[in-house]
């Protein structure tokens, strides 16, 4: 590859930030792919398509990429081969029967998908959850966050070429997804989030077994920290591939994990205003300056050893007391228009409600993180190497059901 | 609105009731960079703040917003269709109600709004944690509103999304086609006028949901 031989010096890690660098050789790799391109002196381009159906995508994302050699020139994702209308389908029920579908928005972490619903729809009818309540859902929405983002952690490595931490990660993530099942009795589509509290409440024994399932996350953490981010393919293949400047990922809607794997100290459980108990526990938001594949799967094993702790730490202070505040049994939700979101697992996922006083909302916007977070791969894929397009992509994690909706 | 909650809300309600300094001051600086293109704002202090914006001043209010304010993170863009729906109660969860409600079209939400669509963005301040819903109205002869790409490039697609579900032109974007349906469909499905053929062909089994317990009385 000429081009990169052209602009080797670039790499010189003594001036500038290795993200400077990097996005200066990405966008060198791809004038000097185009110019080729356009006087076609070496290579015609070549249209990759990869998906929907292939082994190196998730779900059914499609991706058309134009490449030159080795280099990707162009690559953009085709969605809608899962679309299913919700925004659409939320008009025409009431505000108790949308849950079950925005259940199936991003399926490994259900519960985290019910929870700005229910927020902002208690938001417009001025209810608020009574604390006990408020613990289970977020004891609940940090299982949420363990069940997802473990799964990305094996997925991540399997998609590199590390076969076993999948299937590790399908093992452990068991243990949580019992204990989810134990409370709500499903194990992927809870539907346990009600306007004015939480369904019901925990069953006898669960809290211990819950402390134990934390132990064995944590103890899968620390295993992966060594196995995964330890291993030197690993880092080859993820340190300096797919950096995000902190800016650019902000003005495409960047969140979660994405932005904070950019050095951006930005966290909805601490900032956000949303009646979940994160105020009361004592963690730390995590970040990670390099903007890599790399501190993307950092920051996410870091917090989901976090979590275990935030568990740990609500089911020591869960609070006695009512889990429903009054609510009529028909709700009504009063006229106006209200935005909730929270810190899910795949990012900032809300849910913008207009009301008209009826059963039914009269428009709900989902604004789900991974349409946002996918919509930067354009920009990202420019001048990368095919390689590197699995990594990106693997590390930007998205749910498919959570981009199409 | 009705007060449905425990004691605690109560409390919430009350303190709620200061005015909201901040967004306050928020409103008073956007409209200072818009001037007259500057409709309506409509604030619920502690909770959230809406600015109306002429459509001609779209782009500048987002700019201003991101430049003066800080709302450097795009959240999404959107936009509402505010016509009744034509197909009455068969659209909802028939339930408690047998009247259809009389259409009252001066319904428009909150920093109200004249016209049937309606253009909704919403930024955010990662420093001051505070977010802004910017609303435009679109008149109906002429759908159209320019483009933010310029300003936050990840309108792009959501931009595409809003023109095939509501049919709303962008002016200066670059890519304008499906998102999510096939390139041969026909139609705007997020439109009210849309009709969502499951509930057409079939009586919706869900209105049991809200059904009285024997001897309940309706509220």
């Amino acid at each position: 590859m000429t081009a990169v031989g052209n602009a080797g010096n670039i790499t010189d890690r003594n001036g500038g930030s290795l993200a400077d660098q990097r996005q200066q050789l990405a966008y060198v790799a791809t004038q000097a792919a185009d110019a080729r391109l356009n006087v076609e002196i070496e290579t015609e381009g070549m249209t990759l398509n990869i998906g929907p159906q292939h082994p190196a995508t998730h779900g059914t994302l499609r991706l058309v990429a134009r490449l030159d050699g080795e280099q990707v020139v162009e690559a953009e994702p085709i969605m809608g081969y899962m679309h299913r209308g919700y925004e659409k389908l939320a008009e025409v029920r009431t505000y108790p029967q949308v849950t079950t579908l925005i259940n199936r928005i991003d399926w490994l972490g259900s519960f985290a998908n019910e929870v700005p619903f229910i927020l902002a729809a208690e938001k417009l009818m001025e209810v608020e959850a009574p604390p006990r309540a408020q613990w289970i859902r977020t004891v609940l929405f940090e299982l949420s966050r363990i069940a997802n983002i473990t799964l990305f952690l094996g997925d991540m490595a399997v998609q590199l070429g590390a076969l076993t931490p999948v299937f590790m990660a399908f093992r452990d993530r068991e243990f949580v997804l019992n204990q989810i099942e134990a409370v709500t009795g499903g194990r992927f589509h809870p539907n346990f989030d009600r306007i004015g509290g939480v369904k019901d409440d925990l069953p006898k024994g669960w809290i211990d077994d819950t402390k134990q399932a934390m132990q064995k996350i944590r103890d899968f953490c620390d295993e992966f920290e060594d196995l995964v981010l330890g291993n030197e393919i690993f880092q080859s293949r993820s340190r300096g591939i797919g950096i995000v400047p902190p800016a650019i990922g902000l003005s495409y809607g960047l969140s979660g994990a994405n932005i904070r794997a950019s050095g951006v100290d930005w966290d909805l459980r601490r900032d956000g205003r949303e009646a979940l108990v994160y105020d009361q526990l004592d963690w730390k938001v995590w970040t990670h300056p390099d903007g890599d594949s790399f501190a993307r799967y950092w920051v996410r094993l870091q917090e989901t050893r976090e979590a275990t702790h935030m568990v740990d730490q609500l089911l020591d202070g869960l609070p006695s007391g009512p889990i429903m505040a009054k609510v009529p049994r028909i709700i009504k939700v009063p006229a106006g228009e209200a935005y909730a979101a929270t810190e899910n697992p795949l990012g900032e996922m809300g849910y913008y409600i207009v009301s008209k006083g009826d059963l039914v909302p009269f428009r709900v916007k989902i604004r789900s993180a991974s349409f946002s977070n996918i919509s930067i791969t354009p920009w990202l894929l420019r001048g990368v190497y095919v390689p590197d397009i699995i990594t990106i992509l693997a590390s930007l994690y998205f749910i498919l059901g959570d981009i199409d909706r | 609105m009705t007060q449905l909650s425990s004691t605690e809300t109560g409390a919430a309600a009350e303190t709620g009731a200061q005015p909201d300094e901040h967004r306050e001051a928020w409103a008073a600086q956007l409209a200072d960079a818009l001037g007259d293109d500057f409709v309506e704002h409509h604030i619920i202090p502690e909770s959230d703040l809406w600015v109306r914006v002429n459509r001609g001043s779209w782009v500048v209010a987002a700019t201003a917003a991101r430049d003066q304010l800080g709302c450097v993170f795009f959240d999404w863009l959107s936009a509402i269709d505010w016509l009744p729906s034509p197909y009455g109660r068969d659209m909802d969860a028939q339930e408690d109600n047998p009247q259809p409600k009389a259409a009252d079209p001066t319904e428009q939400g909150y920093a109200g709004g004249e016209t049937r669509f309606q253009m909704v963005v919403r930024l955010y301040s990662i420093t001051d944690h505070m977010g802004l819903t910017i609303k435009a109205d679109l008149p109906d002869g002429d759908l159209s509103i320019d483009t933010l790409i310029g300003v936050f490039p990840g309108t792009n697609w959501h931009e595409r999304e809003a023109w095939e579900m509501f049919g709303i032109h962008f002016s200066g974007h670059p890519d304008l086609r499906h998102i999510y349906l096939p390139g041969e469909f026909q139609g705007n499905p997020l439109r009210k006028d849309f009709p969502l053929l499951a509930r057409r062909v079939k009586p919706w089994p869900g209105i049991v949901d809200v059904e009285l317990f024997p001897g309940e009385e309706g509220s």
